[in-house]
């Protein structure tokens, strides 16, 4: 494997070998990031449940269900944050379908489908994602928040930002999240009398059901060393 | 009386003057006597102006648009769930086909984000190549836009003088990567390929034709007075409004902010090495935002040349592993395509495949304010407005 190196440090007809700048301009991004949060946590207080900083990369932010709202209206008028990139949701729960492999021949092998969350934690199988920018210094933060299990409902944030209206209709029919006090929920793609919420983990993909994935027959080991192939599943599209 | 001090009026001469008031005084009874009640126009979903199907409805009250719902979704090929059940390499096939005039623009930031996650860097002679091969789809894609702005208003040349040279960028990225409009050359780790001998200067030569198709289109288009008369003014987005909707690109950069993330920020792609323009216009009308990508098409010419001449020896391909399991993780890279901020957040599980890939395309924010920016308008201005928007419906739909 390729020595990790600082991203945008090449230089032209050298070797990829660390410069002696690198890790002072690591630490320097580091810095900056580091006082965003410590200002992020003084303004926003109990909001937040949870932080993380990867030098040089981002910012992760989870705040609680109830904050959400206010606290994304706080990130935008005390910390500049006024870009908004996307909303989003994600499923943690592990598909009970895997990749949609299985041979329908045999029997459907069984999964593991407990919620480990990713980033800053999470006690919920839905979160939501929302990424805003520093139009100005160009900092960006991703903020997470836990959508309760029982109600799959939170607080819209369009009055915020009025983009996330768009954004927040397709997070409804793709993952069946209610935004309270969002003025128009219908569907963004889905024809109207569709049922079910697509990107949810357990809505199986129908191509990969009607149809097995031709892979299953390719079982063929790749020329030249297959020690990756451990764990027996078809593994195809690997070049 | 009112009509003799008309200021439209008193520039004409008298003949026109009189004819001029007795149509204003027709109008005018026409007002009273008929009542006018408001109309449901519908645009779409097989339109020129749509670059693909997206449709349009409009409640007029006479001229005006009152309400206008831009209706998406003849596209929508759910590719965010597909990348959940396809490997990390398998991918950016797919992706290819969101914004499908400038494929290899698409590819990349995905690529990145899978790279940054295992902790992999390309060899530095990749980078460039990605760099320029990201450039030609930005020349490709912006350079058709740029002849399609004047079919939107009747004016046909443009078009073909833009589908000439856009096939010699096409034969380029063709030649390079073996595929006209999908590439799908881009690899972890590198890419599939070296370039092929004597494209260098093949480049070159192409280069000098682009930057004489953008002279053309600036002299046929921007300097003609129907064009400008039809744009300036029309569409106007303030700053504030463009960053709450989430505009990016050329949109953006019409409306005063000057941000580019080719310059804003440290990927590894090889901008650093060059010396470039980011264009800004403080009007953020329809005029600004199409002038904006022809002096970007420009400047997107001189950084090839630039690259061309100082790519460096080496491979094209890190050591990677032959079966490619990306390590547990969340990573966002965004780059700026031909059509704004394109973005990938991957969440990897450690497997084969990605967890969960939200893909955030430029498009979808840049339609987005169209309820907002329609309101009020005139019907012909629709069209203006959705072609100096530029969106391609792969890349609202997804």
């Amino acid at each position: 494997m390729h020595p990790p190196r600082l991203k945008g440090e090449v230089s032209p007809l050298s070797s990829p070998a660390e410069t002696s700048a690198a890790p002072a301009v690591e630490a320097k991004v580091d810095a900056k990031r580091d006082a965003m949060v410590a200002a992020i946590r003084t303004t926003l207080g109990a909001a937040v449940v949870d932080t993380l900083v990867k030098p040089g990369d981002d910012i992760w932010v989870r705040v609680t269900t109830e904050s959400w709202c206010s606290s994304i209206q706080v990130l935008k008028d005390t910390h500049a944050f006024d870009y908004f990139c996307f909303l989003s949701a994600i499923d943690w729960m592990p598909s009970p379908y895997g990749r949609g492999e299985d041979d329908p021949s045999e029997p459907a092998p069984v999964r593991d489908t407990v919620i480990r969350p990713g980033y800053t934690g999470g006690d919920t199988r839905m979160q939501m994602l929302v990424r805003l920018v520093n139009s100005v210094t160009h900092l960006g933060i991703n903020i997470k928040a836990d959508v309760p299990n029982d109600s799959f409902t939170i607080d819209s944030i369009c009055t915020v930002f009025a983009g996330a209206n768009w954004h927040e209709r397709e997070a409804h029919e793709m993952f069946g999240i209610g935004f309270t006090g969002h003025p128009d929920l219908r569907n963004m793609y889905l024809p109207v009398d569709f049922e079910g919420y697509p990107m949810r983990k357990d809505f199986p993909l129908l191509a990969r059901m009607v149809k097995p994935w031709p892979g299953i027959v390719d079982v063929e080991p790749l020329p030249g060393g297959t020690d990756d192939d451990k764990d027996g599943s078809s593994e195809e599209g690997a070049s | 009386m009112t009509i003799l001090n008309d200021p439209v009026s008193a520039k004409l001469g008298s003949r026109q003057q009189l004819s001029y008031i007795a149509s204003q005084a027709a109008d005018a009874r026409l007002n009273v006597e008929l009542e006018t009640e408001g109309m449901t126009l519908n645009i779409g979903p097989q339109h020129p102006a749509t670059h693909g199907t997206l449709r349009i409805i409009a409640r007029l009250d006479g001229e005006q648009v009152v309400w206008a719902e831009p209706s998406c979704g003849y596209m929508h090929r759910g590719y965010e769930k597909l990348t959940e059940v396809r490997t990390f390499p398998q991918v950016t096939s797919l992706i290819n086909r969101i914004d499908w005039l400038g494929s290899f623009a698409n590819e990349v930031p995905f690529i990145l984000a899978a790279e940054k996650l295992m902790n992999v860097e390309a060899p530095p002679r990749a980078q460039w190549i990605r760099t320029i091969l990201f450039e030609l789809s930005r020349i490709a894609n912006v350079s058709l836009f740029l002849g399609d702005l004047g079919v939107q208003m009747g004016a046909i040349t443009p078009v073909f003088l833009a589908f000439r040279d856009r096939e010699y960028v096409l034969n380029l990225i063709e030649s390079a990567t073996g595929g006209r409009f999908h590439p799908n050359f881009d690899r972890i780790g590198g890419l599939k390929d070296d370039l092929p001998a004597g494209w260098i200067d093949e480049t070159k030569l192409v280069m000098k034709k682009l930057r004489n198709f953008c002279d053309e289109i600036e002299t046929l288009l921007f300097g003609n007075e129907i064009f400008q008369s039809r744009t300036r003014g029309i569409g106007v987005i303030p700053r504030d409004v463009a960053l709450q909707y989430g505009l990016s690109g050329a949109n953006l950069r019409a409306s005063g902010v000057d941000w580019d993330l080719r310059r804003d920020q440290t990927i590894p792609l090889v901008y650093d090495k060059v010396d470039f323009k980011v264009w800004t216009h403080p009007d953020g009308d329809s005029f600004a935002r199409c002038w904006i990508r022809l002096q970007e098409t420009r400047e997107a010419t001189k950084i090839v040349d630039q690259l061309l001449d100082g790519i460096p020896s080496g491979p094209v391909m890190a050591k990677v592993p032959k079966i490619i399991k990306v390590p547990e993780g969340e990573a966002w890279v965004s780059t700026e395509n031909p059509l704004g901020e394109m973005g990938y957040y991957v969440v990897s599980r450690g497997d084969l495949g990605p967890f969960r890939v939200k893909i955030r395309s430029a498009s979808f924010n840049n339609i987005s304010i169209t309820p907002w920016l329609l309101r009020g308008v005139y019907v012909p201005d629709i069209i203006t407005i959705l072609a100096s928007l530029y969106f391609i419906l792969g890349d609202i739909d997804r």
